[in-house]
């Protein structure tokens, strides 16, 4: 296996260092590295850049099994790799859903084929996703793809006993349940947070209510039977305060942000072109603020993409019609950049534990997310802050170009990524083989 | 101004142009040759995704009085059902060379959606869009009040117009809004509190729960019509408790000042929003709305059509 140098670069908390990476391992890590295979190693240019431990996403719709047509493992996976990732998690919402031990290895063994990322499939918490009964939850645990994450994401577990048990049965195996925080009688054919804009727009409301009302029941629940729960993209400010309360509780609750939530805000609906339509939906600035300040003070815990490639005849429509969610892999790590870091809510310290530190440790995926020293697994990615670029849909990674961010400029980018010590991406583009492919 | 999305677009100047217009197409409707060659080779399409025989024979015959070739296509369904796409079909409707399309579509901002995409380059015109617009319909009753009370000239300054009922759901009520404000009118939006969209205190507009406390303020009344599918969705308990607090009926009628009106967009819930009596008295300028709703419309697809208004609302 080849040896690589990555010289030039700083580490997140402004250490200047060498990284000698060999076997899948950082070797050697110092301002110069004293060992004699440096001088043979490949070496990369980290001049002005960041080294982090890889990205580790909690929230990725691959659409593998089922619409492979707007994504694929592989397709997701190399939009993953130039998005600085190392880690992805599958999200169960395919067809079939991700509700048994056979789905979840098939998407698990899908991603060791690509090759690019771990690929973490998430289990269904309900049969279907339909909210009715339990799914395999321990055989799926026990699998290949050693599942620890349920979600029906894209539906709520809105039934309060069926989420009760869900939250017991995974303590079993140290599971979590992400929950969709969506209450579905409040929100029937909402298309856009509800307030003045979408009363001006004639538009059915999403309440910030909907979403609130569940996540404080949840982390009541939580509470009561001493379980984990994460809450999968929050976007109101009050649900942000409930999950701030709750973990001054000392309730086991993790919560995730969006890039898109941390960016956009409701007034792009104003052009009713669905490329805004999400779920859940873009809020006020005064949510998008809070929101960063939960990210800042570590009331979330981390940046989820909820990346959701959908094909172009699902947003070439009339809003209404139109499908929910945005491709996010690629851009993630500049929006936390230009959201966060820019803004100097957070260090670059924070960042690398909201995008790899916190969400490895949430998932379970112990290979990931570790610090970066002698004897780390060599996920990496590298960025650069001043590296500009400006997001082009036609050159995406991804199957899919439902970006909302098409034309916009940001200020830093990734530069490269490794994944088991080989690099994915190389001066921003992806590298072409890997493991012998 | 290319297209007729909303009446939020439309300028003093322009909202102005197209009333006095409208009052010539009136004129002319009224004299023995009804009929203008000014659109003659035009091809104007009436799109409708959603029934609407009232609003569309409005538009056919204001385009047919103008002397344009008017295509109807009835699209039913959605691209969310198994129909053609909005996209599909004005693609083939700019295939066939139509100047404009008149679009009338039960998702709000399908119109916008048309007029800002590649799919065709003609006019849009809002027909009606979700819950959102609905803006000839707002002209021709801004046109309507005018006449009765201003003469048929200026704006209306001084006058206080009440919109009674399903205001969450009305496009009329949305589209009224924004042009009476613009023409200097006082809106008071009346409806129990399940049926006034939320955020609507930031509108330019007075709201009540009480009708009977409104009507003896008003110089015209509006009332809404109430669809049977809100019975089911919890926004008042029954349809007589509806008409009790909030129908127009014979006992209000007498609250109401001596010249005010009363109007209706059509179709009526005879006994729900309004009763027989009212909608038949002496102050119901509601068959008269529909006359001008074709005066108004010739306006419009004259001013869009046959000139285009500069900017400043400097119509031609």
């Amino acid at each position: 296996m080849t040896d690589y140098l990555i010289d030039g670069g700083v580490l997140a908390h402004g250490k200047n260092v060498q990284v000698l990476i060999s076997d899948g391992r950082i070797v050697e890590i110092d301002r110069i590295v004293s060992s004699p295979n440096a001088v043979n190693a490949v070496r990369v240019d980290a001049r002005n850049c960041l080294i982090l431990p890889g990205f580790v996403d909690l929230h990725t719709h691959l659409r593998e099994p089922g619409r492979e047509d707007s994504e694929t493992v592989e397709s997701g996976s190399r939009a993953a790799a130039k998005g600085g990732f190392t880690a992805v998690s599958a999200m169960a919402n395919t067809f079939p859903v991700a509700d048994t031990a056979g789905v979840v290895e098939q998407v698990y063994a899908l991603g060791q084929a690509a090759g690019l990322c771990d690929v973490f499939p998430i289990g269904a918490v309900t049969q279907g996703l339909a909210g009715q009964a339990l799914a395999e939850l321990g055989a799926m645990a026990d699998s290949k793809a050693r599942v620890r994450i349920f979600s029906d994401d894209g539906n709520c577990v809105f039934d309060p006993i069926v989420m009760r048990r869900a939250l017991e049965y995974v303590k079993k195996f140290n599971g979590v349940i992400a929950q969709h925080a969506q209450d579905p009688q409040l929100t029937k054919d909402a298309q856009m947070n509800e307030g003045f804009l979408s009363s001006r727009l004639g538009m059915k409301g999403w309440p910030s209510v909907a979403e609130e009302s569940i996540i404080a029941r949840d982390v009541l629940l939580a509470d009561h039977v001493k379980s984990r729960l994460h809450v999968c993209h929050v976007t109101t400010s009050g649900g942000v305060d409930i999950i701030r309360w709750a973990k001054a509780r000392g309730i086991q609750v993790s919560a995730e942000v969006t890039p898109h939530h941390l960016l956009l805000t409701e007034d792009l609906a104003t052009s009713y072109d669905p490329m805004y339509k999400v779920n859940p939906p873009l809020r006020t600035q005064k949510d998008v603020m809070a929101l960063r300040e939960g990210l800042a003070d570590g009331t979330i815990d981390v940046v989820a993409t909820d990346h959701a490639p959908h094909s172009a005849e699902s947003k070439e429509c009339e809003w209404q019609a139109a499908a929910f969610g945005m491709l996010g892999l690629e851009t993630a790590f500049s929006i936390v950049q230009a959201t966060m870091i820019d803004t100097k809510m957070m260090t670059w310290s924070d960042l690398a534990d909201r995008m790899s530190t916190a969400p490895a440790l949430i998932g379970g995926y112990s290979d990931h997310g570790q610090s970066l020293r002698v004897g780390s697994r060599a996920h990496i990615a590298i960025v650069n802050p001043t590296r500009g670029w400006q997001v082009d849909r036609d050159l995406v990674a991804s199957r899919s170009k439902n970006t909302p961010y098409h034309g916009m400029e940001f200020s830093g980018s990734v530069v490269a990524t490794f994944f088991r010590g080989v690099p994915t991406v190389l001066d921003s583009k992806l590298v072409r083989s890997n493991n012998g492919n | 101004m290319r297209h007729l999305l909303s009446t939020a677009d439309l300028s003093y100047a322009q909202a102005n142009k197209i009333l006095d217009t409208a009052k010539e197409m009136a004129r002319i409707s009224e004299g023995p040759v009804k009929k203008l060659p000014t659109l003659r080779g035009r091809t104007i399409v009436n799109l409708f995704f959603e029934d609407s025989t009232r609003t569309r024979i409005s538009f056919e015959a204001a385009a047919k009085r103008l002397s344009a070739d008017v295509i109807n296509f009835s699209a039913k369904g959605s691209s969310a059902s198994k129909g053609e796409s909005l996209k599909d079909t004005a693609q083939t409707l700019q295939a066939m060379g139509a100047d404009a399309v008149i679009l009338r579509h039960s998702a709000s901002g399908a119109a916008q959606r048309l007029a800002s995409s590649h799919w065709t380059t003609g006019s849009v015109i809002n027909a009606g869009d979700g819950t959102h617009e609905h803006p000839t319909q707002a002209l021709l009753d801004a046109f309507t009040i005018r006449k009765h009370l201003r003469g048929g000239t200026g704006d209306l300054r001084g006058l206080t117009v009440a919109i009674v009922g399903d205001i969450l759901h009305s496009r009329v009520a949305r589209s009224n809004i924004h042009l009476l404000n613009l023409l200097g009118a006082q809106v008071i939006l009346v409806a129990p509190p399940t049926l006034i969209p939320l955020g609507a205190e930031k509108w330019p507009v007075q709201i009540s729960y009480d009708l009977d406390a409104v009507l003896p303020l008003v110089d015209a009344v509006m009332m809404l019509r109430v669809q049977q599918e809100r019975m089911n969705d919890f926004f008042f308990p029954t349809a007589r408790e509806y008409s009790h607090y909030y129908g127009l009926n014979s006992d209000r009628l007498k609250l109401m000042k001596p010249n005010s009106l009363i109007m209706h967009p059509g179709p009526m819930n005879r006994g729900l929003e309004i009763t027989a009596e009212s909608a038949d008295s002496a102050r119901s300028v509601i068959l008269e709305q529909v006359t001008n709703g074709v005066s108004v419309r010739m306006a419009v697809l004259y001013l869009l059509l046959a000139g285009a208004p500069n900017e400043g609302g400097d119509l031609i």
